[in-house]
């Protein structure tokens, strides 16, 4: 399974929507574009609506976003969350220090 | 050229008594030829070469055009050769590395090795299999003077070598605190400060922590950011979730966390584990954890560490089980 990376950018925002799945094979490719949009932009949003599969190493990636994105005094934050992806977030507690908008029904 | 004479002869009595017999048994032969060959890391282009020669013996007079285009295909074949060579040297590496990571993965077993405490109100067994060679989840036991029991289950975010190292590095810090400190919440707060200072960007780790009193029998927990953990109650046959709110260790340097507290009744057994579990694929589909506390049910007569060896092979019995995490299980048994 691949994850898919579209993106769109007006002035300050952007905003990474991103379809598949974020696993061990495809967060390398996510972290690379989501630090660099971090870096250059005072905003980011992450659409997850059509991820239905994250494992830990996804976590990884939005973690260091967030360090990121705290170092450049940018916003950063997640929206559309499926709710097995959501479960993650809730979890590990990150749902707490991370910026999340909405959550979707559906899932596997 | 790396052939050798006799390679050449070969090669050459080979093709004369094909030519001559038609024999399939010749076919055999030059099938061990190449397979001698590769060994002898002789190239494509060059066995092409030996079969232009042979030929210019058995044919002597070979048209000039068919004689050209050996030329042709000689040239053509040395990219492949120079490709084939790339892969024998990749290979050694590859052999090489392999070792390496052999050595790595002993080292790491050595290293964490941790003894499941042998008393007598608790029976306790624990199950872990890496996905890989070097495993990303830990599991550890402490054990005071009075018989208490810590139990850490760990399970490190970014994986293989790195991972190795931290965990080693938590064992450590585990194994400093003194005895009278081995509470979850105290435990928690501190190695949450050692890895947020010490571990590089990228990697974090999530920690379910208990700590059985074996007086009060109550079971003391505290998470950051782990699976919850369940205790099948031996009155009700139900699974009841224990679980404390908590960031996972790493993120946040100044951070407090929860801790909660049951009384575990006789025969009421506790089952922490890792998303390792909840994370393995069979086909197309993932495990659901309803799925895996029924298997654990329906083991939970068993002595502990026949139960998680039976869960473990439960699935790993599944049509097209794939582990694609680390899979770590413990189960504590209140015997007595």
């Amino acid at each position: 399974m691949n994850l898919h990376i579209d993106d769109f950018k007006n002035d300050d925002v952007a905003t990474l929507k991103l379809s598949g799945e974020i696993d061990a094979y495809t967060a390398p490719q996510l972290k690379e574009k989501l630090l660099g949009y971090v870096k250059e932009y005072d905003e980011v949003q992450v659409d997850l609506e059509k991820v239905n599969y994250m494992d830990s190493t996804g976590l990884g990636v939005f973690i260091s976003a967030l360090k990121t994105s705290k170092e450049n005094e940018s916003k950063f934050k997640l929206i559309n969350l499926q709710e097995n992806v959501y479960r993650l977030f809730n979890i590990t507690g990150l749902n707490e220090v991370i910026d999340i908008e909405n959550t979707v029904q559906g899932g596997m | 050229m790396g052939s050798t004479k006799s390679g050449k002869q070969d090669y050459k009595q080979l093709l004369m008594e094909y030519l001559e017999t038609g024999d399939e048994s010749v076919l055999y032969r030059a099938e061990q030829f190449s397979k001698n060959s590769i060994q002898q890391s002789i190239s494509p282009d060059e066995i092409v070469n030996e079969h232009y020669q042979s030929l210019l013996d058995i044919i002597p007079d070979m048209d000039d055009r068919i004689k050209s285009s050996f030329q042709f295909l000689i040239e053509t074949m040395i990219s492949y050769g120079m490709a084939y060579q790339e892969y024998h040297v990749l290979r050694e590496k590859q052999i090489e590395l392999r070792s390496e990571i052999g050595v790595a993965a002993n080292m790491q077993d050595t290293l964490l090795k941790t003894q499941v405490p042998q008393v007598d109100s608790l029976d306790i067994g624990v199950k872990s299999v890496a996905a890989k060679e070097m495993n990303g989840d830990y599991h550890h036991f402490i054990i005071d003077d009075k018989g208490n029991i810590g139990i850490a289950i760990a399970d490190v975010i970014g994986k293989g070598i790195p991972a190795a190292f931290c965990m080693s590095m938590i064992k450590y810090a585990l194994e400093s605190f003194s005895e009278n400190q081995i509470f979850p919440k105290y435990i928690l707060d501190s190695i949450n400060r050692v890895v947020e200072r010490n571990v590089k960007e990228g990697m974090f780790v999530t920690m379910f922590y208990g700590f059985y009193d074996v007086d009060t029998n109550y079971f003391h927990y505290a998470s950051a950011g782990h699976e919850p953990g369940f205790i099948l109650r031996k009155e009700s046959h139900e699974f009841e979730e224990i679980d404390a709110k908590g960031l996972l260790l790493g993120v946040e340097s100044e951070v407090t966390y929860e801790e909660k507290f049951t009384q575990i009744e006789k025969d009421d057994i506790i089952v922490l584990f890792t998303d390792g579990v909840t994370e393995c694929r069979y086909g197309d589909r993932f495990i659901e954890q309803e799925e895996v506390l029924d298997v654990i049910k329906s083991f939970s007569h068993l002595p502990a560490q026949e139960i998680v060896d039976s869960v473990y092979k439960y699935f790993e019995r599944l049509q097209d089980f794939e582990l694609r995490d680390d899979f770590t299980i413990a189960v504590l048994k209140r015997i007595k």
